[in-house]
């Protein structure tokens, strides 16, 4: 996967909705990345941390919740979780699924720093 | 302090092709975004598919490639309308290239567009150009564990064409392996096997894509 298209638009992301907060820092990047999207969370790390640098999110780190492949089955209504890519119900076998996660590439929220006096790291 | 965001990182891409699928069905253009590895047979395919449809319908293409203009030529020597858009690196292509580069078409006599995108069988999956369709196309001599080791694509794909069956007796190919990790991983694909080489297979291409025209 070409993580550093993927990190360029998550740098435009970030610099449109940093816009109404004139003078912050992005400190953090929330992100949930499903396992069937292909991009590799350090890959996309190592390309985000030499495209963002000297810009407005400069430093930032990014937490990556990687999300597994969940199918929900439409014939017995099941939710699965697995690892592999397959659309087959695993309690019924039925083919009517749906893949319900694992194809996430999101942006969730941004930590800022605005420097207004007395502000503190959020957890 | 924190800024709630929750967008799709792809999302500028998923608005140009929004963009673009809109304005093909106003236009009454099917859209076939046709991917798979290098050397695959994308092409060949493409040539077999004008060769037997030019006489009945409308057909413009769009290559795909990162260098070259090797395969447009190849195609407007069918007399068929051929845009290359050269990537220079990037290894897919994505709406923006594809709403570029129909501004070279007149889209008005088009009915059926179909888009070679650049050999590769990770990144093209991921972005939408405005098709209605994606085809895949893996070839024989390329190995029957792709499902399992590429599952995004044969997940998006409507249609998978097994080519170059006519190599098999040389291969240590299972085809009902390959056919049944596929359809695990997408139980809706319509797996086509052919040989763009013998003709083998290639009516049921061709029916196929006479249906979605329909």
């Amino acid at each position: 996967m070409h993580e550093s298209g993927i990190a360029l638009s998550l740098l435009e992301i970030i610099e449109q909705e940093v816009l109404p907060y004139k003078g912050s820092k992005v400190i953090n990047v929330k992100l949930r990345i499903g396992r069937i999207s292909g991009v590799m969370p350090d890959a996309l790390r190592f390309a985000f941390e030499a495209l963002s640098t000297g810009g407005v999110a400069d430093g930032a780190s990014l937490e990556i919740e990687e999300v597994p492949i969940a199918i929900r089955c439409n014939t017995c209504k099941k939710v699965s979780v697995s690892d592999a890519p397959f659309m087959v119900c695993p309690h019924c076998k039925g083919v009517e699924v749906e893949m319900i996660g694992g194809r996430e590439l999101e942006i969730r929220e941004m930590e800022i720093d605005d420097g207004s006096e007395g502000s503190q790291e959020h957890s | 302090m924190e800024v709630k965001v929750v967008k799709n990182i792809l999302e500028a891409n998923e608005v140009i092709a929004f963009q673009n699928k809109k304005l093909f069905d106003e236009k009454g253009i099917y859209v076939l975004n046709l991917m798979g590895s290098p050397g695959a047979g994308k092409t060949t395919l493409l040539e077999k598919t004008i060769t037997n449809l030019k006489d009945t319908k409308k057909i413009a293409v769009i290559e795909g490639d990162i260098e070259t203009s090797r395969d447009a030529e190849r195609i407007a020597a069918h007399g068929v309308p051929a845009l290359q858009i050269n990537t220079g690196g990037a290894c897919h292509l994505d709406g923006n290239m594809v709403r570029n580069g129909i501004e070279e078409f007149d889209l008005d006599h088009i009915e059926l567009l179909i888009v070679e995108n650049v050999g590769n069988l990770v990144c093209p999956a991921e972005f939408k150009i405005g098709e209605d369709d994606k085809a895949m196309i893996i070839s024989a001599t390329e190995g029957d564990d792709k499902p399992l080791k590429y599952p995004l694509m044969f997940q998006v794909s409507s249609v998978l064409l097994l080519n170059k069956i006519d190599l098999l007796p040389y291969l240590d190919f299972d085809v009902e392996r390959f056919q049944s990790d596929a359809l695990k991983v997408n139980p809706k694909l319509r797996i086509l096997p052919i040989s763009c080489k013998t003709g083998e297979g290639l009516p049921d291409w061709i029916n196929w894509i006479e249906d979605r025209l329909k």
